[in-house]
């Protein structure tokens, strides 16, 4: 232990530790600039954008970038700029709620599996192999088939194809984690299997899981980016950045700015969802402390 | 050997289930019934493709009944019929689109391979080197650029501002009146992008996973041995390490299978190229839901297909698999 930690004698919690590595990390903190940024801009878009959303300029139909209009106009002469604000609001919504619904499964699954083992872990990881089967683009394009598309039930179907890897994460984690003292002091002091696994061995097991539902945003942007794209996610004239590169696609030989910047935001954001989610890998490894 | 591939045959019986159930399922999470809410707001289906969905999911009978109906179908490979005009039996529409599509990904997991093990070998021998940091960059950059984003800046630079590429389709509309030599050529120009573009999604991922394997690798001890009886750097490296770097991207080649067949639905849409992909993304747009739900349950039997393969070849060039 390095003196100064001493000195100031605060005791080195779990948490004092990862926040000291945490500060350290280049990746992770730049990460959360990003990220703190993006969610500024989603919060004041109707502040902060130069014009409104839906305002149609006629006259100022695909503009290339100017100082009136730095990342140009549309097809029907709105502010891209502006759009690109408003559409980080559908990226955040998407990337935090599809996230917290398959991690809710995974955790719920991961945990069954990894605690109670033998039929209900055999039965639980033969469905996680089942779904793993299916490639999710054409499992959530067949259930948006179906359905009529909605951001929510965007965000649900996302959640539901993506919790497998979270599952085997925390069955993992539970079966290691059962071998240890701790865990046989609690079921020999006779705890109830519920207090044992949330009071107990989920604590122990949310480091890897933070990880995965960090880089699990940035997938899910991704997902909700490429239906939008293909018409099938967010519709317009609601602005998200996936349906603004259709726009760009459908006039790619006249105006590169609608295929650009768009498709940068998406760039910029998964790269800032990724950089937090290595860097909180990093800074919770104990191998590299 | 034999025992093994029973076995893992054995185990796909399960798994099978379980594919049909969450198909079956699928159809059936439209609010009401396929046949009845659904189709109301849909003026694509007429009342008479109405008729055949009814016949032939028989939706008026009991879940159980259906699914074993279904299931009956689905064993002789009898999709039912496209709701599209044509009325065509899905498994033919899926026949025919199913060689380009494998083509594409064939092509681009070479691609993958022949790129990402040597990039990822190299920058775990000369770990923290200026390469491996650059590397790192690269796939940091890769895993965070959407494909179909790079798909549009590259249509843009190569396709219309250099005019080098063409952006759509197979072949040119002049193709029939071309040599032998020029339809060739006129071909590879029409795939150069999508595979290109396709194989970069997955360099990434393979990359990073091969420098870490081989980081592991040359930490075990009959490397150490290896070194310690005198072998040169290069054979240690070469012949002992890569060997064993190797094995395990062949997995990783099975598990990466659904999400190239899952990528073709945006590449195929972006680059106009008729494949299982485009079939699937406008039979979602145009509500063909026997179509829709063919190529899911194939979709899936493939992934399936794909992966007892990578196990396979897994096991016959690694006898420790088969003994476990």
């Amino acid at each position: 232990m390095k003196p100064e930690t001493i000195k100031n004698g605060a005791p080195e919690t779990p948490w004092r530790l990862f926040w000291k590595g945490f500060k350290k990390n280049k990746l992770a903190v730049s990460g959360t600039i990003i990220i703190a940024g993006l969610f500024i801009i989603a919060i004041f878009a109707p502040v902060i954008a130069p014009y409104d959303q839906d305002a149609i300029m006629v006259k100022e139909i695909l503009q290339p970038p100017s100082q009136k209009h730095l990342m140009g106009t549309d097809e029907l002469g709105r502010d891209v700029l502006t759009r690109i604000m408003w559409g980080s609001r559908v990226s955040l919504l998407v990337g935090f709620l599809a996230v917290g619904i398959s991690v809710a499964i995974g955790v719920l699954l991961g945990s069954l599996a990894g605690y109670y083992g033998r039929l209900v872990d055999a039965i639980i990881m033969r469905f996680v192999d089942v779904m793993l089967c299916f490639p999710t683009f054409f499992l959530i394009l067949a259930v948006i088939a179906f359905w009529e598309p909605s951001i929510w039930k965007i965000m649900l179907v996302i959640g539901l194809t993506s919790w497998m890897g979270v599952a085997r994460l925390v069955r993992a984690e539970f079966l290691s984690l059962k071998e240890r003292d701790f865990f046989q002091a609690a079921r020999a002091l006779g705890g109830k299997d519920l207090r044992i696994i949330f009071r107990h061995i989920l604590p122990n097991s949310l480091a890897p899981v933070l990880v995965s539902a960090t880089l699990g945003v940035a997938g899910a942007i991704l997902t909700e980016a490429a239906l939008s794209f293909l018409g099938i996610g967010i519709q317009p004239p609601d602005p998200s950045w996936g349906n603004m590169l259709t726009a760009g696609k459908d006039n790619i030989e006249i105006a590169w700015w609608l295929s650009f910047f768009p498709g940068f935001a998406i760039f910029i954001t998964v790269m800032g969802y990724n950089m937090l989610g290595e860097g909180i890998r990093d800074a919770i490894d104990p191998r590299l402390r | 050997m034999a025992t093994y591939i029973l076995k893992r045959l054995f185990g796909m019986i399960p798994l099978l289930f379980g594919i049909t159930i969450v198909s079956f399922l699928v159809i059936h999470l439209a609010p009401g019934s396929p046949v009845t809410i659904q189709t109301d707001l849909n003026p694509k289906m007429t009342a008479e493709a109405r008729e055949r969905l009814l016949k032939f999911y028989g939706l008026d009978k009991p879940l159980h009944v259906q699914y074993y109906n279904w299931v009956k179908h689905l064993v002789t490979f009898d999709l039912g019929r496209s709701f599209a005009t044509d009325n065509r039996p899905v498994i033919d529409k899926i026949k025919e689109r199913l060689p380009i599509t494998i083509f594409i990904n064939v092509l681009s997991l070479f691609l993958i391979l022949m790129i990402a093990i040597p990039l990822g070998i190299l920058s775990a021998v000369y770990q923290n080197s200026l390469f491996d940091r650059s590397t790192t960059v690269f796939v940091f950059i890769g895993f965070a650029i959407p494909t179909f984003w790079l798909a549009l800046l590259l249509m843009i630079l190569f396709g219309i501002q250099l005019d080098w590429l063409p952006i759509s389709g197979l072949k040119s509309v002049n193709y029939e009146y071309l040599s032998a030599f020029n339809q060739l050529k006129d071909r590879a120009a029409h795939l150069l992008m999508p595979v290109l573009l396709s194989a970069f999604g997955g360099l990434a991922g393979f990359s990073r996973y091969s420098r870490s394997n081989m980081l592991e690798i040359i930490r075990q001890d009959y490397i150490t041995t290896a070194r310690a009886k005198g072998l040169s750097e290069s054979q240690v490296i070469y012949k002992h390490a890569l060997r064993n770097a190797f094995l395990p991207i062949v997995t990783i080649l099975g598990l990466s299978i659904p999400a190239l067949i899952g990528g073709s639905v945006i590449f195929e849409s972006i680059f106009a190229i008729p494949g299982l992909g485009q079939l699937f993304y406008n039979a979602v747009m145009g509500r063909d839901y026997s179509l829709v739900m063919g190529e899911l349950v194939i979709g899936a039997l493939l992934t399936m297909l794909g992966n007892l393969l990578a196990d396979i070849s897994y096991a016959l060039v690694d006898p420790r698999i088969r003994i476990k």
